[in-house]
């Protein structure tokens, strides 16, 4: 901090700036030396989300770490697990000609049977990008001739909007907007890899923005059932590194605790707001996740009270099951279980221009956190 | 995609708010956080202010760090 400044989260100050404190990263860094020390062996711990991925690499948080404490990356980024069969399914919406299809941008470039949105967008589908699904309803309003469709793409952190832009359609009798959804939840996904016989993780940095939505109280089972300690973070520097000082502090001390270190955003029960929208709306599902296979409950359906909101079952779309390319390693990187760099495509036949896999499309993916900042 | 950033509310109506981050003025529902004020410092994804920030225990994170680790902001180093 420079000398002057008051260090408050108050007042109109950036409320990150005390989180990247550069004394404080050192303070923590040396504590984090400490214990990985004191624990005598090394740890892997796995960052599940994404973003975290990504603030991770950006801000060389690797490079801070001991060698014996590994942080990986998992299944959280919502574009890199979205099945092949729902890019194809999407791209084949794109194609009809009453259609206009809004999404995020991750979506564009991300492959599926060889095809992209991006492509159709090219060949002249009307393809759009949004930043909220408001815009998109905005996009019905304004096309009344037209059926707008949203690719309901993301984890809990999105799926409450995406179901709020439904909520919204209704009361606004907005009867051209549908949603193709394929949202996916976390704690299965968790749980499969917890059940996984050739992953040892020592430790989750859960999802800091979907536990907003949820709760840290998600987790619970994960201590309860696995004895694995769960540190729910928040993505500034100083919140990753107090995560996983928390981490090496349980397994230190031999316990396996919930510690949410992001208390400023995320409480024990969530938004319940937020989560009786996403209940009102949708409802669990059976889902595929990319290269990793179909994980019971792990999505959320529209109900059957909304299906007139549901594009699926406006448009009688069936998503196909299309095998993801062969020597692309996406599912293993999503799991943990092995480093972008082993894949024999990185870097050379695969890269983020020349993209084959999501992990490389994605803004989040694990793939282009290790070509643009190098490693972990 | 998770991704969401602080913003500020500066103004409220009909369940909506303008907000501001980084000197940006932006649209947000309040559809998820009805009890928001003006003033307020919000979670800001896709649209919708998905929480309140929470002052006090982002103080209390602060305190606890200067407390287990020294005073942190002391040696009057620069932000990153
Ligand atoms: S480098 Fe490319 S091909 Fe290899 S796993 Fe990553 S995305 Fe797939």
């Amino acid at each position: 901090m420079r000398s002057g400044e008051t260090d408050t989260v108050s007042g109109s100050a950036n409320p990150l700036t005390p989180f990247r404190d550069s004394a404080r990263v050192a303070a923590l860094r040396d504590s984090i030396a400490e214990l990985a020390a004191r624990l005598l062996r090394p740890v892997r711990l796995m960052e599940v989300c994404g973003t975290h991925t990504m603030s991770a690499a950006r801000t060389g948080l690797h490079s801070l770490l001991p060698e014996s404490v590994r942080l990986t990356s998992g299944p959280g980024c919502p574009v890199c697990v979205t099945a092949p069969g729902y890019v194809v399914a999407s791209c084949d919406l794109a194609r009809r000609p009453e259609v206009i299809i809004t999404t995020f941008g991750d979506m564009l470039r991300v492959p599926g049977g060889g095809r992209t949105l991006e492509e159709e967008s090219a060949k002249g589908a009307d393809v759009r990008v949004v930043y909220s699904p408001l815009d998109a309803l905005e996009t019905a309003e304004n096309h009344p001739e037209k059926c707008v469709v949203f690719l309901g793409v993301g984890f809990e952190t999105t799926a409450p909007t995406v179901a709020a832009s439904i909520l919204e359609a209704r009361e606004r009798n907005l009867r051209n907007y549908s949603v193709f959804a394929a949202h996916k939840t976390m704690p299965e996904a968790m749980r499969a890899l917890l059940e996984a016989e050739d992953l040892a993780i020592d430790g989750f940095l859960c999802p800091g923005h979907v536990s907003v939505i949820t709760g840290s109280d998600l987790y619970r089972f994960i201590v309860e059932e696995y004895a694995v300690p769960c540190a729910v973070t928040g993505f500034e520097p100083v919140e990753i590194l107090l995560g996983v000082e928390a981490l090496l502090r349980c397994l230190v001390e031999g316990r396996a605790e919930v510690v949410n270190v992001y208390r400023r955003a995320v409480r024990a029960s969530g938004n319940i707001h937020a989560k009786k929208i996403l209940e009102a709306v949708f409802e669990p599902c059976d889902s595929e996740w990319r290269g990793i296979g179909v994980i019971p409950r792990s999505g959320l359906a529209i109900r059957e009270e909304f299906s007139d909101y549901d594009a699926a079952r406006r448009f009688g779309v069936e998503i196909p099951s299309i095998p993801v390319p062969k020597a692309c390693i996406c599912g293993e990187v999503l799991r943990g279980a092995m480093e972008p760099t082993e894949c024999r495509l990185f870097g050379e036949a695969c890269t983020p221009t020349r993209p084959i896999g999501p992990c490389m499309v994605s803004s989040e993916g694990a793939c282009a956190a290790a070509y643009k900042y190098g490693p972990a | 995609m998770c991704l969401a950033v602080p913003a500020r509310v500066i103004e409220r109506k009909n369940g909506m708010a303008l907000v501001e981050l980084q000197g940006v003025k932006r649209r947000a529902s309040l559809r998820m956080v009805p009890e928001a004020r003006v003033g307020d410092w919000i979670l800001l994804h896709a649209g919708y202010a998905i929480e309140v920030l929470d002052e006090a225990a982002a103080r209390e994170t602060l305190e606890f760090l200067s407390q287990a680790f020294g005073e942190g902001n002391e040696k009057g180093v620069q932000e990153q």
